[in-house]
């Protein structure tokens, strides 16, 4: 226990300032009205769904929740289920194997909801673009609030996303 | 000859590593394999290919391994009844690679039980193949749900736990089906192929540069070993050697990669055992490994540093300061939180015998990488077949024989070490002044290359197949996991269904690298 108290006073605090909302990641220009906002308040859930992606998004999506950026700090917390989520974060293509487990998430998520897509492949389809087994972007199968460039974004741009579709546009 | 049989004529395959090639009749598959399985040797992938504007039907390719080196073996087979010989009683790991060619390709095994489709649920239509040449994607295209036949366990007090495709945690999708007696688990049985995205059809529309990008996207946390993989085949059919600067940097690559999910699985180990603080500590570690790859080399986790001929990023000598310091400081970090593991005893009493494969199990279903490791199987492509630099290098490989959670999470531990040692080596021999990369614009028309690499997870192969004109007819990357997939099955056996998450964790295979 010694130790373990040691190392956390001697590692300190690594949390830092958090980005500021990107207007230009907004795809769908409003579907958030103020009482919406009002509602998240501070707190938002988020399950995350990994649609068909090459497990690159899920690594930045992990490092969100490290200490640097510390999102929980935010008020925003990862839930088990799609019934206790106010938003999905997609990642990849939407692989056809995944397109009806994506879409009965959605459903399974209670309204008011939000969706951002994380990364190039849920933006658009990226390098694997549609094909027989790829539906492409998110955008494809459900509707989409916000989408982050990058393959994969960095946490910051995860981060932006994210709080870019909890804000309303100005 | 890596082996002998009197109806096989091997030829050498020029590369990085030790390789050969041969063509077979379908009645002598059986007798090599099992000769090489009496003589240690290994499964290390599956795949087919459709050869039919050649004029040659359809190919099962077999590549296999023993301590000289990789065989693969060409069977050529008839365009309208591709059928081959079962080989899963000899090698378990191949039902199923067997069931994926047939669910590609439309070549089947024409003995054996388990016809059961893998990689196809009902996105494209069962008699319709997409790797092959000829695929129409509109007509085959299907709406149909999965019905997968999964194995019922009755009795009394049975009962079953469906978990999956989206999991509850932030990772890769896939379906796990528990039956479980109280919270015992009897049976578990995986069911893959959702992130089945078409990656090797894609790979046939792709420049060799392009495929480069694509392979690197195979499976994002495994990035560099694919790339290298992927780079090593290319680079072997031309036969050219990249400059030495390059070489040398790759394995830096590589070792950075290895660290960073190391540390990663190793604070989520600890998350999984509810001491978060092991989260907090080793992801600390990890972002700062992660933003010097972004500061020196321009991307977090080195995607696309790697290119066919060499490297696209070099390493300047204030870098090598700031990858000097950041060892030294892992080094001691990592000692410290190695201390805390090991003596904290919440931690021991989950970690010790959770999760058991034991040596023989492992060899018997070829467990490979760093699983294997931990259950004595003692393969890794750095220290048997070790390419420019792991030649001047002399990896020491860790092994374990305990096979459980912690026998895992001490081979990641020394491996991690083991890691910072040879980064330390390299940044010693990096030689200066050297060029980074070979021009490699197009291959040579049909050529054949392998490529094989000691990823974190264990050993990535990429296989490409270039047509009369040089582009690439057929690239085909295997992952690990493929092996390591079907023995997890085996590991959670008689734990308990809350214990489930944490050996998964431990063995945490790839989803993505699996179903391509």
């Amino acid at each position: 226990m010694y130790q373990i108290i040691k190392q956390i006073l001697k590692t300190g605090i690594k949390t830092e300032t958090p980005p500021q909302p990107d207007e230009a990641m907004r795809v769908n220009a409003q579907r958030l009205q103020q009482q919406i906002l009002d509602m998240f308040g501070r707190a938002l859930t988020i399950r995350h769904v990994d649609a068909g992606s090459c497990n690159g998004c899920e690594l930045e999506i992990h490092a969100v929740n490290n200490a640097y950026y510390n999102i929980e700090g935010l008020g925003i917390k990862f839930v088990a289920s799609p019934r206790h989520a106010d938003m999905l974060l997609v990642t990849g293509p939407v692989s056809r194997h995944m397109e009806t487990a994506l879409k009965r998430t959605y459903d399974a998520t209670p309204e008011p909801k939000l969706v951002v897509a994380v990364g190039d492949c849920a933006r658009d389809g990226g390098i694997f673009g549609e094909s027989y087994a790829s539906c492409g972007g998110v955008a494809n199968v459900v509707p989409v609030d916000v989408a982050v460039p990058g393959c994969p974004p960095t946490p910051n741009a995860i981060l932006q996303g994210i709080l870019t579709a909890i804000s309303a546009q100005k | 000859m890596p082996i002998t049989h009197p109806n096989l004529q091997l030829i050498p395959l020029a590369g990085a590593i030790p390789a050969w090639t041969g063509s077979i009749h379908a009645q002598d598959l059986t007798a090599i394999c099992q000769n090489v399985r009496d003589g240690g040797g290994r499964l290390v992938a599956l795949w087919g290919s459709d050869q039919r504007s050649m004029q040659q039907g359809f190919a099962l390719h077999t590549l296999l391994m023993n301590e000289n080196g990789l065989i693969c073996l060409n069977l050529p087979l008839d365009e309208n009844h591709p059928t081959h010989p079962d080989i899963r009683h000899i090698f378990p790991a191949a039902n199923r690679m067997q069931r994926a060619v047939y669910d590609l390709l439309g070549i089947y095994a024409h003995e054996g039980g388990d016809h059961r489709k893998w990689m196809r649920h009902g996105a494209w239509h069962g008699g319709s193949f997409p790797l092959r040449k000829d695929f129409d994607a509109a007509q085959s295209r299907c709406d149909e749900l999965d019905a997968y036949s999964f194995v019922k366990v009755e009795g009394i007090g049975v009962h079953e736990i469906p978990v999956g495709p989206v999991h509850a945690g932030i990772i890769e999708p896939g379906h796990f089906r528990f039956s479980i007696l109280g919270e015992k688990v009897l049976r578990l049985e995986e069911r893959l192929g959702y992130t089945h995205k078409g990656t090797e059809k894609r790979f046939e529309s792709m420049t060799l540069q392009q495929g480069a990008k694509l392979a690197g996207r195979v499976s994002g946390d495994t990035t560099v070993a694919y790339a290298w993989a992927y780079a090593m085949a290319a680079e072997g059919i031309p036969g050219i050697t990249p400059p030495d600067r390059a070489l040398w940097l790759r394995a830096l690559f590589l070792e950075r990669e290895r660290v960073a999910c190391h540390l990663g699985d190793l604070g989520y180990l600890g998350n999984d055992v509810a001491l978060s603080f092991g989260f907090a500590q080793f992801w600390i570690l990890k972002e700062q490994v992660l933003r010097n790859n972004s500061a020196l080399f321009g991307h977090r986790y080195l995607m696309d540093r790697i290119i066919p001929g060499g490297v696209a990023a070099d390493l300047s000598a204030e870098g090598k300061r700031v990858i000097e310091q950041e060892l030294a400081m892992l080094e001691r970090e990592v000692r410290i939180l190695r201390g805390i593991y090991e003596e904290h005893a919440g931690v021991q009493d989950r970690f010790i015998g959770a999760g058991r494969v034991e040596p023989q199990l492992a060899a018997q279903l070829g467990l490979c990488g760093l699983a294997g490791r931990a259950s004595s199987q003692a393969w890794d492509t750095r220290v048997q077949f070790p390419c420019v630099p792991y030649d001047k290098l002399d990896v020491q490989m860790a092994t374990y024989r305990n096979g459980d959670v912690a026998a895992r999470v001490i081979v990641r531990f020394d491996e991690l070490f083991e890691s910072l040692r040879l980064q330390r080596e390299i940044l010693v021999n990096l030689m200066h002044g050297d060029e980074l990369a070979l021009p490699l614009e197009k291959l040579p028309g049909n050529g054949f290359g392998i490529g094989m690499v000691e990823g974190w997870r264990g050993e990535v192969m990429v296989a490409i197949h270039t047509d009369a004109q040089g582009n690439l007819a057929r690239v085909h990357p295997h992952d690990p996991s493929w092996q390591n997939w079907p023995v997890l099955e085996h590991a959670v056996l008689d734990n308990i269904v809350p214990d489930f998450p944490l050996i998964n964790k431990s063995f945490n295979l790839s989803y993505s690298g699996h179903d391509l």
